[in-house]
């Protein structure tokens, strides 16, 4: 099964999706990114989404998830690079992503976990 | 025009239906706004079909009204079906563990949306978006 890689920056993860997700890559991230936070003690996580064409709620419920499991590890998340189309799709979905932290690009994202 | 069936047995076939769906919206000019909206609700009816359905099939196809264009997707399964349709529209009902945003949320992004369901008949939703 093809996995989305992680990367290390400093105290930061970065994560990248390029690809449609299917939902035996986004439970594997989602173990990736845990068993990464406790070796290495990063304290941020940036997933950067500008390749994903729709977020839907299974994607929306994921991304909720990293959070939630990060910040029991210590780490923060941000999501960053979301298209204007699926913003707006996204709220007349529904979903709010509360307790998310989003930012425009990855630059402004990793100001905001420096 | 004809319409393409597509089997919805596994979480890649929720993804294959999204991509079809992704280029019959291209095909009628939907906006970038209107196909995300399109292809968005087709992934939350299609993993639908799958997890609650207990899998079935998409059948989409372009369609016209007068000078405007369109795709119409039809998600069909044999699964329990469902008793109670106003709840199961309802924000943040659910009977499987999600957010319970799938058929409410899918009804908001199209223009056109039917659901046919009885308990023990299995469900059929068909949703159409037209271009502006």
């Amino acid at each position: 099964m093809e996995r989305i890689p992680v990367l290390k920056i400093g105290d930061t993860l970065l994560v990248s999706i390029q690809t449609d997700l299917h939902d035996q890559m986004v439970l594997a991230l989602q173990e990736d990114l845990a068993d990464r936070i406790a070796a290495t003690g990063a304290r941020g996580v940036l997933i950067d989404i500008s390749g994903l064409e729709i977020v839907d709620s299974f994607a929306g419920r994921m991304l909720a998830a990293i959070a939630g499991i990060s910040k029991i590890l210590d780490a923060e998340t941000v999501v960053v690079g979301m298209r204007p189309a699926v913003a707006i799709t996204l709220v007349e979905l529904g979903l709010s992503l509360n307790g998310i932290k989003t930012a425009l690009d990855v630059e402004r994202g990793l100001r905001l976990l420096s | 025009m004809t319409a393409q069936e597509l089997p919805i047995h596994g979480d890649a076939d929720v993804v294959r239906v999204r991509q079809a769906v992704r280029a019959l919206a291209i095909e009628a000019k939907l906006s970038l706004v209107d196909q995300t909206k399109l292809v968005t609700a087709a992934s939350e009816l299609a993993r639908n079909t799958l997890t609650y359905g207990g899998g079935g099939s998409a059948t989409i196809e372009r369609v016209e009204n007068g000078t405007r264009a369109g795709v119409r997707a039809l998600f069909h399964d044999d699964g329990p079906g469902i008793a109670d349709l106003a709840l199961a529209l309802r924000d943040g009902y659910t009977s499987g563990g999600g957010l319970g945003l799938g058929l409410g949320g899918a009804k908001r992004l199209v223009d056109a949306f039917e659901i046919r369901s009885e308990p023990g008949r299995g469900t059929t939703v068909t949703v159409t978006k037209w271009a502006r």
